[in-house]
């Protein structure tokens, strides 16, 4: 079973992640166990996922959190894919999700994500992260650590070190 | 200056901690080429043609004699013993080992220096008027503000990862010394018709290889909003900039390709969600960093020092100093100094380790222990009594960096070029010292008068040939190197970006080409009109006409 970081612990997790085929199907829903769909499926099929239950929903580096827009608020898990650690749109997607959309459930990271990134993505409010295969978990963990104090506002510290200072 | 914290002191510390085990993980095969390539270039780790460079953050050009002791040190234990300051009034070690970063880090971060963000896709150090402070035409000192922009930006975690670089720039006078309309973001303190303070913001300016004159986006924007506009100016880039090809992933070429009213209204509705948040500037933060930065312990003096007028009557050398590099100061009987650090036939922007630590004692000495770096590649002293004018010339002359030729043609800016620059398609130092070399008559030169002259060994353009009256570009031929003229071009109030002449000189040709534009300038000028002017008024044609001609028998 797949191992990954989530609130700073590392756990077991089995969804399912699940992509639209290269021809632009999309296979039938598992009967059960977590799945994660991608956006445009939730949007297309949002009842019938509402009444399996056990769904997330992921979106690309180009994907539109507007278009989830208050059903953001109504999810348990959201997931947003990295393509490389260098495409930091999915920075803003989490920060928007948070503090615009009123999210509070999972935010998972996946794709490129390791130690290096980590900590960042935690600010913009990603709780969960699967770690790029190729790389340590438990030397990712501690990347959540490198800095223990930040200048600007993130989803972790809301208020900026300016209004912290003594 | 800005003195950090427990706080800042932390961040930084911690940033060497992190650093140093990247740097270990890539030593040991953990990390990739490729993943560790931005990790090291956002603190400033490039792999140069010879060796890795390593760009330390000077935050719009603000140093300490201490500072630049420390950075003297450096040079001469890591380093071939000098250093080289850069158009971002940064400075650049081009030859230090990559296992020695982190020590060097450790070393800098015991100055409150530290080398975050000085290249790679993040928003990079925040530049400005480098008299700034002590400028005569100025309305607003930009350093606290540069200041607060240094903090919000330092491990900005939305912005860490955006489409490009990103550079912003600060200028709080009526002369625009910070290059505001080719920045990815340029503000400019301006006061509304209530008389309130705040910020005229551009956006989208740049040079490299598409060049752009900024638009303006916001009119007026109060000082208090200044976080919250730009957190919003950077989500709208970082969510639409393109990121499928680095040549067109700038800025510029967003606000271009919506236009700058669209642009300007996608910031508006979102930075509608942004406003009055948690960002927004308190008057207790505003009044902390303009608290760093309050006038020094100046002498009261009712006017001009009268040795120091005697002083220029009694010495032609000493008053063509004073004229080219001496700045007018707001303060009664005080002066800021520009050491030229382009001496004939020396690469511009190099100082050796003595020299930097022979300025820091300058500075002790004559400016209350603080420098500047100016875009131009110069130090700057902002704080000399125009008593003491004389003798630090005497002791500037000593060390190398009084060649009074701040403003004209030898004062060239020019990028490290091909001699040291993976990227660059051709030299430029030797081009700049050859050019150096052929008005080496001092005379002649201060005749010519106000003369840019700006060269780049690449189209990415860090030696800023767009802007430049006369602009040399390193081209490459079918493997060879030449270099292409522009004439026109501007920087500050009303920037304006230089044309093309035509076809591409070879190496040798380039001081005769230059002497050509300078037979045409001073055959055509009136009276003791500018190159620029004159370029002007006459256009391209008569320049282009004379550099091509056919030597006649």
């Amino acid at each position: 079973m797949a191992r990954i970081i989530k609130d700073a612990a590392i756990v077991e997790c089995d969804a399912q992640l699940l992509r639209f085929s290269d021809d632009g199907s999309f296979a039938e829903l598992p009967a059960n166990g977590l799945v994660i769909v991608p956006l445009a499926q939730y949007l297309a099929q949002k009842a019938a996922l509402t009444s399996r239950g056990d769904f997330g929903v992921w979106l690309a580096a180009d994907d539109e959190p507007e278009s989830l827009g208050a059903d953001a608020a109504s999810l348990a898990l959201i997931a947003v894919e990295f393509p490389a650690f260098t495409d930091g749109r999915g920075f803003s997607i989490g920060r928007l999700l948070r503090e615009r959309f009123g999210f509070e459930g999972e935010l998972r990271a996946f794709g490129d994500v390791f130690k290096d990134t980590i900590g960042y993505l935690k600010r913009c409010g990603f709780n969960a992260f699967v770690v790029n295969s190729d790389k340590n978990l438990e030397d990712a963990l501690l990347g959540l650590n490198d800095f223990s104090e930040a200048y600007q506002t993130g989803f972790d510290q809301p208020l900026p070190l300016f209004r912290r200072r003594p | 200056m800005y003195i950090y914290d427990d706080y800042d002191q932390r961040i930084v510390d911690q940033r060497v901690v992190q650093y140093r085990d990247q740097t270990r993980r890539f030593l040991a095969g953990e990390l990739s080429d490729e993943e560790f390539r931005p990790l090291r270039l956002q603190n400033g780790l490039y792999i140069q043609r010879h060796a890795p460079m390593l760009r330390v953050a000077i935050p719009y050009g603000h140093l300490s004699s201490l500072q630049l002791r420390k950075l003297a040190e450096i040079a001469r234990k890591y380093d071939k013993d000098y250093a080289h300051f850069t158009t971002r009034q940064n400075l650049q070690y081009n030859w230090p080992k990559l296992e020695d970063v982190p020590d060097i880090l450790a070393e800098l971060a015991t100055v409150q220096m530290h080398a975050i963000q000085t290249s790679g896709n993040c928003i990079r150090n925040t530049t400005s008027d480098q008299f700034a402070g002590v400028a005569h035409d100025e309305l607003l000192d930009p350093r606290p503000w540069c200041e607060i922009i240094r903090q919000w930006s330092t491990f900005h975690p939305e912005f860490a990862h955006l489409p490009r670089k990103f550079k912003i720039a600060v200028n709080g006078a009526a002369e625009d010394r910070a290059a505001i309309w080719v920045h990815d973001i340029g503000l400019n303190v301006v006061k509304n018709e209530a008389g309130e303070i705040g910020f005229k913001v551009i956006a989208g300016g740049g040079l490299g290889r598409t060049p752009i004159i900024g638009s303006v986006i916001c009119e007026f924007l109060p000082c208090a909003h200044l976080l919250t506009y730009l957190d919003a100016v950077l989500r709208v880039y970082n969510r639409y900039g393109r990121r499928d090809n680095k040549y067109k992933a700038r800025i510029k070429i967003l606000v271009k390709a919506m236009t700058p009213e669209v642009f300007a209204s996608k910031v508006e509705t979102e930075w509608a969600f942004l406003k009055d948040g948690p960002q927004t500037l308190t008057t207790a933060e505003i009044d902390r960093m303009q608290g760093f930065f309050t006038v020094p312990d100046y002498t009261a003096f009712a006017g001009d020092d009268v040795g120091f007028v005697q002083q220029q009557l009694d010495s032609k050398a000493f008053a063509r100093w004073v004229e080219r590099n001496v700045f007018k100061h707001k303060q009664a009987g005080y002066a800021a100094v520009t050491l030229s650090l382009k001496k004939h036939g020396a690469a511009p922007g190099d100082a050796s380790s003595d020299q930097l630590a022979a300025v820091a004692d300058l500075a002790d000495a004559y400016s209350f222990g603080e420098l500047r770096v100016s875009h131009e590649q110069n130090l700057i002293l902002a704080d000399v009594k125009q008593a003491d004018l004389f003798e630090l010339w005497e002791k500037a002359k000593a060390i190398g960096f009084a060649t009074p030729n701040i403003g004209l043609m030898t004062d060239v800016i020019c990028c490290p070029g091909g001699d040291f620059c993976s990227l660059a398609n051709a030299k430029s130092i030797p081009i700049a010292i050859a050019i150096q070399e052929r008005f080496d008559d001092l005379d002649y030169l201060h005749d010519l008068g106000e003369i840019d002259l700006n060269m780049s060994g690449c189209m990415n353009a860090c030696g800023h040939h767009h802007v430049g009256n006369i602009g040399i570009l390193g081209v490459d031929k079918n493997g060879s190197e030449w270099y292409q003229v522009s004439l026109g071009g501007r920087q500050g109030n009303g920037a304006t970006l230089a044309k093309v002449v035509g076809p591409s000189f070879a190496q040798e040709q380039m001081p005769d080409v230059i002497e050509k534009i300078m037979a045409v300038f001073v055959e055509n000028r009136l009276g003791e009109e500018r190159f620029i002017d004159v370029f002007d008024r006459i256009g391209m044609l008569p320049f282009k006409t004379r550099v091509y001609a056919k030597e006649t028998a």
